[in-house]
């Protein structure tokens, strides 16, 4: 009950503990990440062998990495397109 | 043929040695024969937190050295006739002194003689970690409900699982179910969700871990200690037996009503 009317008037969002969660489900994305970055790699190699059936990309300078924004993780690919294919074939 | 266990928390000041001299003790207690393995060299503290700090003679360098034999070096609990022993760290030298296959060589000779052999790993993820874990068939993390503590057992967790050990267990220390209820302390199935382990214990905060560490005297010898409980319980499920969670939110009620009845409350 007490749960419930604390819902009710929104102070559940800011109790600390809930700011902790938040904080380490955070910098938990980067710390788990940073174990396996061969996962990064694969992933890479994953998508430029689908794109390239679009379109031709510079495999060079094809970046992707996690980043973090305001409260949000995000997968942040940075692919520089060489040239659109004409006729796509599928 | 006994069972190795390692215990682990990542981050320093969790609890790991009181939480290892306490299962150690409640295991003993419990008619079982037990050793503990000190590994944190250069830094011993087992010894006096189960109060054997004065019958030191050899420690576990010596051991791997062989400047004496193994049953030499192994300090008994008088508490227990011939069920609780502790094979202290060295104090003089460094994680170094020992090497990983020396450490899986003495566990394998430990578990011949002992129904548990319970290693208290040091701090961090260095030579001291991967010697504590390389004898060992499993493994528990302790964690306080704090955003430092379960961010280490989280990284600690990820290098148990590299190295192949089975699955580790949660023992969540020092909760405070008073500040839980406030909303200003991660509660149980927070941590649980947050690091995806199964739960071993939780042991809420209780001074009189101090009085028992002030005297040697492992805590869970104490029939009135709430976290004395917890590691009492925790001892009993290492033994395969099913034992509930204690509630630590009814013994939090009740204090406040006898305080309240006495007129301490406000």
């Amino acid at each position: 009950m007490f749960d419930f009317l604390q819902n009710i008037l929104g102070k559940e969002k800011n109790t600390s503990k809930n700011v902790a969660k938040e904080r380490l489900r955070l910098v938990l994305v980067h710390d788990r990440s940073n174990v396996s970055p061969h996962i990064l790699e694969a992933l890479k190699e994953d998508m430029i062998k689908v794109i390239s059936n679009y379109m031709e990309i510079d495999e060079e300078a094809l970046e992707v990495s996690l980043s973090n924004e305001e409260d949000s993780v995000a997968l942040v690919a940075n692919i520089p397109i060489l040239k659109m294919k004409r006729n796509y074939q599928g | 043929m006994g069972e190795v266990i390692v215990v682990t928390s990542g981050k320093g000041g969790v609890g790991k040695t009181t939480t290892t001299a306490n299962i150690g003790t409640g295991l003993a207690a419990l008619g079982k024969k037990v050793v503990l393995v000190d590994t944190d060299i250069g830094l011993r503290n087992l010894d006096v937190v189960l109060g054997l700090e004065n019958r030191i003679v050899y420690d576990i360098v010596d051991v791997t050295e062989g400047n004496c034999r193994l049953k030499q070096a192994l300090i008994k609990d008088k508490r227990f006739d011939d069920r609780l022993f502790l094979l202290p760290a060295a104090q003089t030298k460094d994680k170094t002194a020992i090497s990983e296959q020396q450490m899986k060589d003495l566990c394998a000779t430990l578990k011949q003689d002992f129904d548990f052999v319970i290693i208290d790993c040091p701090a961090g993820i260095e030579q001291g970690f991967k010697n504590a874990i390389a004898g060992a068939e499993k493994s528990l993390v302790v964690t306080t409900p704090e955003v430092a503590a379960v961010r280490d057992a989280d990284r600690i967790i990820g290098l148990l699982e590299a190295a192949e050990l089975p699955e580790p267990q949660l023992i969540i220390n020092r909760i405070r179910p008073a500040m839980v209820k406030q909303g200003d302390m991660m509660d149980i199935d927070d941590m649980i969700d947050i690091l995806a382990v199964n739960l071993l214990g939780v042991v809420p905060e209780d001074e009189k871990i101090v009085v028992s560490t002030n005297k040697g005297e492992p805590a869970v010898l104490d029939q009135e200690s709430r976290a004395g409980e917890a590691y009492r319980n925790i001892s009993r499920r290492l033994t395969g037996e099913e034992v509930p969670l204690m509630n630590l939110e009814v013994n939090e009620n009740l204090v406040s009503r006898l305080k309240k009845l006495f007129g301490f409350g406000k």
